[in-house]
């Protein structure tokens, strides 16, 4: 495999718009080709080599070329914006839309990510071990049709309106999320170790949300159904006993979404 | 000497009966309520700006209009972002060459419904909208949902003028052939004159909201919806009842909605309830905007560039993502190194870490009197009043374009309009920076 690093200069004030940063683009590619890769920011064109240094080259095929980004990019966007194969590894932070329409191979974030990172991402793994922002592997502004497929991992929290329209796929926190997660949701899984503020699963008409902590207000057109010990939802288990509901009522007559909500977690419920 | 059919540039009513006595120096007006009436005093106050001002070493200087919109110019063609604001208050006329200006910059164009009902928008975005021109409740509407707004003070007007009290083909009686509901945390004088108040807890619309979406598909409601909405199943089912059986019937959402936790997704199942009770009876629902022409941005922009609000033009494109290129978002995260705002407050009404930013960054503003944002700026332009000194277009809160004409003219020898001002600008900037 082989490996491009790239270490960031500086600070950089007005963010900056990178999706150049993916193996599909790299591949094929020496050096000071990658160097002169046309990144933005504002209205001004630059080059990757303003705000990089760029170590190594990639290989023929983006099959096995890696990109290493060597720390801290909160404020470049757009990194492995639609990546077919390959490996990105961000050693730090990374900015808006890490992932954003991603089709394969795989990101790994160690550290936070922006909000809107594996917008309707269609397959591959995009790993944050840190807190992610809003929209996470959510449908854009005004698309009923999210997350189709591939996994998204996030070790920390996630803020709303993660997996919103999800289509397929599957999306593990580690930690609590906040509003309207799996909102419209019609398939795949969303599995919530931690809390969840409001909104869980609002308007589903199928799929599974799984919240194994506390949800602070369940959406009113959920109606529960029994509790389950240990479910199996395909491949994951859970541990512990779960409140089943089936909802959303409010979307529809006939809907089929999955809620469970942890029974100790959710007792009042 | 009188003018009659004024309109008035305050709220979003764009009331259009307005009268106005005006000699140059004294002004008497008729038919405007107490903001519209206040606003028309506007044009003989002492706290009028009347010359461009230029601020050096932190003390402002009057200043040549030229020299003035030169430096407006280079503030905006040196910044490697910059963000066009365009205030509600003025003419599509003037916010069309602003949108014009930004393209040509690569620049980020926005307006008032970023901090207001930019979430309405959005929902429409995601549900789709049964609206109608305000004409039809007028006289047709059986029923006038209050949702999250309190009409009787922030559009005084709209239940004369609209919904409530005009007397319909349909609705002969006026008042007595129609029902209030009122939706609304608090005890609102609205509240009061409604035969219904559902005085639900902040932030728990969605909830409400879903509720009845499941009433009507013949579910019960989750218990556990009274006590997150504080409002009781019976409640929500004697409302489902009124609005089922109402021959028509209208919502008027505020910001109540809007801009209460949930946001969008607040107004995207408020629309879904519409479209749903469409089924059963006849329902309309749209927006009670704030200012007068904050509906215009939405429309032109939306018409010229396919988005709303919030337009990114960096890519040589218009882009849309609230959050990303809106203005709160862009100034909290330093993502703009300077502003041009016109018509609006933005340091009295931006969260305070985004005004603090905008103290930093160079800074123009174009308006009628003195606030923080004109005191915050490094060039202020001064503004001449739309429909009182100049004409133009407004959309009223139904989204009908209005054509106003003044009854005076521009105070000024250097402009007509915010219009004229914005094309000599951009005239400025063209000469700076050649395409
Ligand atoms: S209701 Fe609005 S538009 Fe009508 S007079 Fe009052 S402020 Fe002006």
């Amino acid at each position: 495999m082989s490996e491009v690093v790239l270490k960031p200069k500086g600070i950089i004030d007005i963010m900056v718009e990178a999706e150049v940063i993916n193996p599909d683009v790299f591949a094929g590619k020496t050096t000071s080709e990658i160097e002169q890769l046309i990144v933005w920011q504002g209205a001004k064109q630059l080059q990757l080599c303003d705000f990089f240094d760029v170590e190594g080259s990639a290989g023929s095929s983006a099959t096995d070329a890696k990109i290493i980004v060597r720390g801290n990019v909160p404020r470049v966007k757009h990194i492995g914006h639609g990546i077919k194969a390959g490996e990105i590894v961000i050693e730090g932070s990374a900015g808006m839309h890490v992932g954003s329409e991603m089709i394969g191979g795989s990101i790994l974030v160690k550290g936070d990510a922006g909000s809107w990172a594996g917008m309707e991402m269609k397959g591959g793994t995009l790993h944050i071990t840190g807190n992610a922002g809003d929209h996470v592997g959510c449908a854009y502004r005004g698309s009923w049709r999210g997350m189709y497929g591939g996994r998204i991992l996030i070790d920390g929290n996630a803020r709303s309106q993660l997996g919103g329209g999800m289509s397929g796929g599957e999306i593990h926190v580690g930690g609590s999320v906040e509003n309207f997660p799996g909102i419209r949701m019609n398939n795949g899984l969303i599995v919530v170790k931690g809390d969840a503020i409001r909104g869980v699963g609002a308007q589903m008409s199928g799929g599974t949300f799984v919240v194994s902590g506390k949800i602070k207000q369940l959406s009113p057109g959920f109606e529960s159904i029994g509790t389950e010990k240990d479910p199996k939802i395909g491949e994951t288990v859970l541990t512990g006993e779960f409140i089943k509901f089936t909802g959303d009522y409010a979307l529809s007559k006939t809907p089929k979404g999955i809620l469970y909500a942890s029974k100790d977690a959710n007792e009042e419920v | 000497m009188i003018s009659k059919n004024i309109i008035c540039p305050v709220c979003g009513a764009s009331c259009d009966d307005i009268q106005v006595d005006y000699d140059g120096e004294n002004i008497t007006v008729k038919n405007a309520c107490k903001m519209g009436n206040a606003k028309f005093h506007e044009i003989v106050s002492h706290h009028r700006i009347k010359e461009p001002q230029i601020k050096e070493n932190g003390i402002f200087r009057k200043a040549q209009w030229d020299e003035a919109l030169d430096r407006a110019a280079e503030i905006l063609v040196n910044a490697k972002r910059p963000l066009l604001f365009m205030g509600s208050e003025t003419s599509c006329e003037a916010m069309e060459v602003g949108l014009h200006i930004g393209e040509y910059l690569g620049a980020l164009v926005d307006s008032n419904a970023t901090e207001c009902h930019g979430p309405t928008a959005m929902g429409i975005q995601e549900a789709g909208r049964v609206g109608s021109t305000a004409g039809q409740p007028k006289l047709r509407s059986s029923l006038t949902i209050y949702w999250g707004t309190n009409p009787l003070e922030s559009m005084p007007r709209h239940m004369s003028r609209y919904s409530v009290f005009p007397r319909g083909y349909w609705t002969k009686r006026g008042r007595f052939d129609r029902k209030i509901i009122t939706v609304d945390p608090r005890k609102s004088i609205t509240a009061d004159a409604s035969d219904l108040h559902v005085q639900l807890k902040p932030n728990s619309d969605y909830e409400l909201l879903s509720a009845l979406l499941t009433l009507l598909h013949g579910k019960k409601p989750h218990p556990s919806v009274e006590e997150i909405t504080g409002v009781s199943i019976s409640t929500m089912e004697k409302m489902m009842e009124m609005m089922k059986n109402t021959n028509f019937g209208a919502i008027y959402v505020g910001l109540g909605l809007a801009s209460s936790y949930g946001k969008h997704r607040n107004t995207e199942i408020a629309l879904n309830l519409v479209k749903e009770l469409n089924g059963y009876t006849k329902f309309v629902i749209g927006a009670l905007r704030g200012h007068c022409n904050v509906a215009g941005f939405n429309q032109i922009a939306s018409s010229l560039y396919g988005y709303p609000f919030g337009l990114d033009f960096s890519r040589g494109f218009p882009r849309y993502n609230p959050g990303e290129f809106t203005s709160v978002d862009v100034l909290r995260e330093r993502d703009v190194d300077a502003v041009f705002v016109m018509s609006a407050d933005l340091v009295s009404h931006f969260p305070a870490t985004c005004a603090e930013y905008m103290l930093e960054i160079p800074m123009v503003c174009l308006d009628i009197a003195p606030c923080p944002t004109t005191l915050a700026s490094d060039v202020v332009l001064p503004g001449v009043i739309d429909a009182m000194e100049c004409d133009g277009t407004f959309y009223r809160l139904d989204d009908v374009p209005i054509y106003f004409q003044p009854f005076t003219k521009s105070p000024f020898e250097f402009t007509e309009s915010n219009e004229d001002t914005m094309k000599q600008l951009f005239e400025k900037i063209k000469k700076l920076k050649p395409n």
